[in-house]
């Protein structure tokens, strides 16, 4: 539904419905053009105490090219394209990975040895590093170290980084605009709430109270 | 550095305000559109919801998604400058003890970013004493402060509904909004395990009240500041009309070091630095009005000692820093299989629950004295940083759409599941009342200064068996919440006596209070029943400083209507020459 169009059917003051209409052309604006600054730097209120750390940390590259080649073939591994949505690297969530490791440094280890860990392991099984592995070596090695609980014990440091990998993955994914899509969240937009819709109540055999009816606010 | 110079302001206000949170906002607004000119002294920067905009944004603007840091410790999109840990502005805690310390830095304070869950004391809130026999019973009871609880909810605006609670007394509610979906299986659940739901209390619009504030468009994003100001926040709900009287200069980014007085040991201003140009400062008042919170308020009476108040202003009692307490708080969290695979639809609602459980039971017949409330949280959030983790706990677990799966795993079968979770996750919180003990205190640690010079406070705060045991009652209760619903507890389920039950550090729940109690002995309080000093009769203090006991309520709307009383009592009191 056009936002503009809903917003006028909400019966605002004309003070708010002004501020809600600019706020709305800003949300516009940002989902025209949601990848050309994923910095947040200038786009959303900061400190400057924040700017000067953002700045800081992002001066300089943490993954080496060989690191964020494998980081994005299993990204991709984790989360590749479907009929619904993109894959990882459509949503750039490699480029997620790098900040993210860099604002929270307790991820730097886990992630530089696990993915050397990784690259050994290829080595000893397909005398290659994972991203020289074929396609099938690669999902050979990843199914070895998916699934935790029948993963065998001298996988366990794998196992553990490929848990690592797969919660920054999806958490990039899913806080991406395609992954939000993806996820059908709703909401982040002007609205009035007039409770659960109908259809649901009857899907979950509820219904609001009397009490409910009377006291609570509705919107025409 | 230059010669270090002190520099005094020409003017002479009528008061002086140090902080702009509930308490200082509600003084300077009141006094202000009494004609009063007030000085309102401001530790952060100016802020402005509508200005300072991270509401209505999508996770991908923040680079980190929204995910804490040190600067947001509630996020990157939360509307508060700093917290836990503030650059050059440490504290200490004696060792073996425990206190969380958040501090806002910015006008408004922790107004910007808080709850909004806006509750009246009940009459028992204020004579604990009386029925329990600890702590103590406050000077006033609930007859004092209703009328004042009466304005603030007028003024400000709150949801809720008139229950006819003894302790929970009715207000003047504005409509709330209907329970979302998972809000109606708890209410539900809890009432069949004889837990009492009724519609929260928060002070959110979903009327317009006024022409200079809009009404809520429920984008849920309270705690990131409103840009129409339809939720409640001191910076723009008081402070901005405070300033448009013309009656007040605000001065930001003034650190206040001392309360200064005279031979006669009245308080003749403020001594603070700017943090801007980190020049020294002297203000002059009548009257000085303290609202710096509780702690940052008996750190400046314990750091402003002159030869009248040897043991730091308004402080003869001895109780100044001590009394401290927080809110008790204990979580548990859950998945609700019957919300798997479900339907979306924008359910954001207010910045917050739509209905929560006011206590409900008789602590006469428990092992601990005090109550709590519980808070209620799920549904389909907006994602941020953390959603989708863990999954390997969750896909092994439960059928996704009918088929058993290993747990772990990746590709289109791992998106499957996400998809198949979204929404289903709720959660729900105790905050309850502790007891405020004498040995429970903050004092200045004599080793430490902040980067101002300033000497830093110093925690030694426990919790009691009473704390303790009542964490207990609330992971039973939620356990049986949980059951009677038909949800998976996902954490807080494991908890028991080796970890307190899963309660909270003291100072967790940010509900400070107690350090500068009011009373009507004055060897036993620091002020008297108008939130004014004992020992020196032109000081006030309006945050949660003069708190006696802080109930199983948030604090907030108490402290708007204290400070309110108390600012009327100040005009009465200029009035009739007594100050």
């Amino acid at each position: 539904m056009d936002r503009r169009k809903s917003l006028k059917a909400l019966a605002l003051g004309t003070l708010s419905t002004g501020l809600l209409l600019d706020a709305c052309k800003e949300t516009d604006k940002k989902a025209e053009a949601p990848k050309t600054d994923t910095t947040g730097t200038g786009k959303i209120d900061r400190m400057p105490e924040e700017l000067e750390h953002y700045n800081k940390i992002t001066a300089d590259k943490f993954f080496t090219e060989h690191e964020m080649a494998t980081i994005t073939i299993l990204a991709d591994i984790i989360i590749p394209k479907d009929e619904v949505s993109g894959s990882a690297s459509d949503a750039k969530v490699p480029d997620f990975i790098e900040f993210i490791v860099k604002d929270m440094p307790e991820h730097q280890t886990p992630m530089r040895g696990g993915l050397r860990w990784l690259d050994l392991q290829c080595l000893r099984q397909f005398e290659k590093s994972f991203k020289d592995c074929s396609e099938q070596q690669r999902i050979a090695m990843v199914d070895q170290i998916a699934y935790p609980n029948k993963a065998k014990a001298e996988m366990k440091p794998g196992v553990n980084f490929f848990n690592l990998m797969r919660d920054l993955t999806c958490t990039g994914f899913y806080t991406s605009e395609i992954g939000v899509k993806d996820i059908g969240y709703a909401g982040n937009k002007p609205n009035q709430w007039n409770g659960v819709p109908e259809e649901v109540l009857k899907q979950y055999n509820l219904a609001y109270t009397e009490k409910e009816n009377a006291e609570c606010v509705s919107y025409k | 550095m230059g010669e270090l110079q002190i520099k005094k302001q020409a003017v002479n206000y009528d008061v002086i305000i140090v902080g702009s949170g509930a308490g200082g906002g509600m003084a300077a607004y009141t006094l202000a559109n009494a004609g009063l000119k007030v000085c309102l002294l401001e530790a952060g920067p100016m802020y402005d919801p509508a200005k300072n905009v991270t509401q209505l944004k999508n996770p991908w603007e923040s680079p980190r998604r929204g995910a804490a840091t040190r600067f947001r410790p509630f996020g990157d999109f939360d509307a508060c400058y700093w917290g836990w840990d503030i650059d050059g502005e440490p504290y200490t805690k004696a060792a073996g003890t425990q206190w969380d310390w958040f501090r806002a830095r910015m006008l408004g304070g922790r107004t910007n970013h808080w709850g909004r869950i806006s509750l009246r004391f009940g009459p028992k809130d204020f004579k604990r004493k009386s029925i329990d026999g600890l702590g103590e019973d406050w000077p006033i009871g609930y007859e004092d402060i209703k009328p004042y609880y009466d304005k603030v909810d007028q003024l400000i605006g709150v949801f809720g509904t008139n229950e006819g609670l003894e302790n929970d007394p009715d207000g003047f509610f504005l409509p709330p909004p209907k329970p979302r979906l998972h809000e109606l299986f708890i209410k539900n659940a809890a009432t069949r395990a004889g837990v009492r739901v009724i519609p929260s209390r928060m002070s959110m619009l979903t009327k317009p009240i006024n022409d200079k504030r809009g009404a809520c468009f429920y984008c849920g994003q309270c705690s990131r500041g409103c840009q129409v100001y339809a939720d409640f926040s001191s910076s723009s709900v008081l402070v901005k009309p405070a300033m448009a009287t013309g009656n007040i200069d605000v001065i930001p980014n003034a650190m206040a070091r001392e309360v200064l007085t005279d031979k006669e040991g009245l308080a003749t201003g403020v001594s603070y630095v700017n943090k801007d140009d980190l020049m020294e400062y002297q203000v002059k008042g009548r009257i000085v009005v303290l609202a710096a919170s509780a702690c940052e308020s008996a750190r400046l009476l314990l750091n402003s000692k002159s030869a009248r108040h040897p043991n730091g202003l308004a402080n003869s009692s001895d109780v100044v820093g001590r009394y401290l307490h927080d809110s008790t708080g204990a979580d548990m969290g859950g998945v609700l299989p019957q919300l798997f695979d479900r339907k979306r639809y924008n359910e954001d609602g207010v910045g917050g629950m739509h209905v929560y459980s006011p206590w409900w039971l008789d602590n006469k017949k428990l092992d601990f004295p005090r109550g709590y409330h519980i808070e209620y949280w799920g549904g389909q959030g907006q994602p941020a940083y953390g959603f989708g983790m863990g999954i390997q706990s969750m896909n092994g677990k439960f059928l996704v759409n009918g088929k058993q799966k290993e747990a772990g795993g990746y590709g289109a079968s791992l998106k499957e599941d996400q998809r198949f979770f979204y929404g289903a996750s709720i959660g729900m919180a105790g905050r309850g009342e502790a007891v405020a003990f004498r040995h429970n205190n903050c004092e200045i640690d004599p080793n430490v200064v902040d980067k101002y010079g300033i000497p830093v406070l110093k925690f030694n705060v426990k919790w009691s068996e009473h704390e303790i045991n009542q964490a207990k009652h609330m992971k039973e209760t939620f356990k049986e919440i949980m059951h009677a619903m038909g949800a998976v507890i996902t954490w807080g389920g494991d908890d028991g006596l080796e970890n307190n039950y899963g309660l909270h550090a003291p100072g967790k729940i940010i509900h400070e209070a107690g350090t500068a109690r009011m009373g009507n002995d004055p060897k036993q309080s620091a002020l008297n029943k108008w939130n004014q000093a004992h020992d020196c009769k032109n000081l006030f203090v309006v945050d949660g400083a003069p708190f006696v006991s802080q109930a199983d309520k948030n604090i907030t709307w108490t402290i708007l209507a204290l400070s309110m009383r108390a600012s009327e009592y100040i005009v009465d009191q200029l009035k009739k020459n007594n100050l």
